[in-house]
């Protein structure tokens, strides 16, 4: 069956101070997450203090922009149908996003995706995923 | 300290509209209180203590006490843990009169999403927002990702989660202000139209209008009413989020929530008569049984089937007034009628169809928020004293 029919229109992103530079980021399409100096973890969705141990010594790391999908569902009742994932990145760390660019009909958990850049309403780039 | 014993709830009171174009979502939680009162034999000067949540319209307990004219408050709890609120205020009201803070508690909600239905907006300071507001998230595709999650991992199957829609249904035939009474099978379930993989149309809890509202009184004051004693005897209380990035969306915060809860009570997932358990979704339903400890992990699938969840059929007799599935989700938040049903059956006072034998402690268990995102698990255990 083809989804491609109409493609949902990606909200523009809610930018505050705090994630300023991951949207600064996603604008030259690259995706970011935190890296935290202290314990060593990585951690999404991107914080100041790092939310295991309570560093303020997180730095923003640059990802591969791989993952295989955790759990995914596609918003039928919608005009124009979505899918809304969990995306386990190859850094660790789970990320909510969406799968664009695919049939929903063919999405399976482990699938590998890589991160793409969608435009969002107002034009900011938004960090999304693609099947390989 | 425990609560085990200090609170008594010893009023209970649904609304039984659930299309209410006519009325104001203040005069529904007023009437709703009302009847709560009524059914206690007190009245609304005699409430110290006052418990609402996110759907108090205005500034929470200080409009609507104003509005209701509650004058004698001497301790307000606006906790919002979205729809499990009710389960949890239950909890803090014996709290607060165990330590003293106030005898006659009253906890009301009321709201009308299927008449005056207002979007759920994003809240664009919410930690979260900054990262997840370009996905999507409605309530219907995070449980969907749950339900998803456990198919893979456990093979649970649609047809397993119908069977939940289909206990529902069979009590709700009994249930003259039901929104949906009429008693659907597995196939009508699965072959509803599709809302969010896996989820299909039947998968989902009704949207209606409505309220309800509950007194929960000290020891002294119970003995002194007229109605059946209600006593409160453990409670637990769990958020669970994304873990920064540990998510894990195989379980809910009800494993947590109910070790505590039992341990307060002193009683074991098999001494529990009748559950209320939360059914926003059917997905909902069973990965709490499963986290409550009424079966193992994973075999919640089998556990439901076959009518299991029926009462005077299966093993634990669910929502027998058929919960947020079928009868009532007033406000989008089912955590009040799981209170109300469960002290209706520790009463006696269910529909004779559904009432559960010698039913002497019963659960109400709830989960607010969003299963797949960030929620709030609220475990009550009653007893009848």
């Amino acid at each position: 069956m083809s989804t491609e029919t109409k493609v949902r229109v990606i909200p523009a992103p809610n930018i505050n101070p705090e994630s300023q530079p991951y949207w600064d980021a996603a604008a030259k399409s690259k995706l970011l997450f935190k890296h935290c100096k202290a314990c060593g973890k990585n951690h999404f969705y991107p914080r100041s203090l790092c939310p295991f141990c309570y560093s303020d010594q997180t730095e923003w790391k640059e990802a591969s922009g791989k993952g295989v999908i955790y759990s995914h569902s596609t918003m039928r009742r919608a005009p124009e149908p979505y899918t809304l994932a969990y995306v386990t990145l190859a850094e660790g760390p789970r990320m909510l996003t969406n799968i664009v660019d695919c049939d929903f009909d063919k999405l399976k958990i482990g699938m590998p995706v890589h991160v793409v850049f969608k435009p969002s309403k107002e034009g900011a780039l938004v960090p999304v995923w693609s099947p390989d | 300290m425990s609560i085990k014993g200090k609170a008594y709830i010893m009023g209970a009171y649904e609304h039984p509209t659930r299309k209410a174009p006519d009325k104001s979502i203040p005069q529904i939680h007023a009437e709703a209180a009302k009847g709560a009162l009524a059914d206690a034999g007190l009245t609304k000067d005699d409430i110290d203590g006052y418990f609402c949540a996110g759907d108090a319209p205005g500034l929470g307990p200080l409009s609507m006490a104003d509005y209701m004219g509650l004058t004698k408050l001497k301790h307000l709890d606006s906790t919002d843990v979205g729809g499990s609120s009710y389960i949890l205020h239950v909890a803090h009201a014996a709290e607060a009169i165990a330590a003293g803070k106030c005898s006659i508690a009253l906890v009301t909600l009321a709201g009308k999403p299927l008449t005056s239905p207002t979007p759920r907006a994003a809240i664009p300071t919410a930690p979260d927002a900054s990262f997840e507001s370009t996905a999507g998230i409605v309530v219907a595709n995070s449980y969907g990702m749950c339900a998803m999650r456990h198919m893979h991992e456990y093979g649970t199957t649609s047809e397993q989660l119908a069977w939940i829609k289909v206990a529902a249904s069979h009590h709700a035939q009994y249930n003259e202000h039901a929104f949906l009474r009429d008693v659907v099978t597995v196939e009508q379930v699965v072959n509803s139209p599709m809302i969010s993989d896996p989820l299909h149309r039947l998968d989902c809890c009704v949207i209606t209008d409505g309220g309800g509202a509950l007194i929960v009184t000290s020891p002294d004051v119970a003995k002194s009413l007229k109605r059946p004693l209600v006593k409160v005897i453990g409670a637990g209380e769990a958020p669970k989020g994304q873990a920064g990035g540990e998510t894990d969306l195989t379980y809910s915060g009800a494993r947590w929530s109910g070790p505590i809860a039992f341990a307060e009570a002193g009683v074991k997932p098999s001494d529990i008569k009748y559950a209320s358990i939360y059914d926003s979704f059917t997905i909902t339903v069973l990965m709490q049984i499963e986290d409550l400890g009424f079966c193992e992990k994973g075999k919640g699938g089998k556990f439901v089937s076959d009518g299991n969840l029926i009462s005077g059929v299966g093993k634990l007799p669910f929502n027998t007034d058929g919960g947020g599935l079928c009868n009532n989700h007033p406000a989008n938040r089912g955590g009040i009628t799981k209170v109300i049903e469960a002290v209706r059956q520790l009463r006696g006072e269910a529909h004779p169809k559904v009432q559960v034998k010698n039913c002497d402690v019963a659960l109400a268990h709830g989960t607010g928020g969003s299963l797949g995102v960030r929620h709030g698990s609220a475990t009550l255990i009653m007893e009848r004293a």
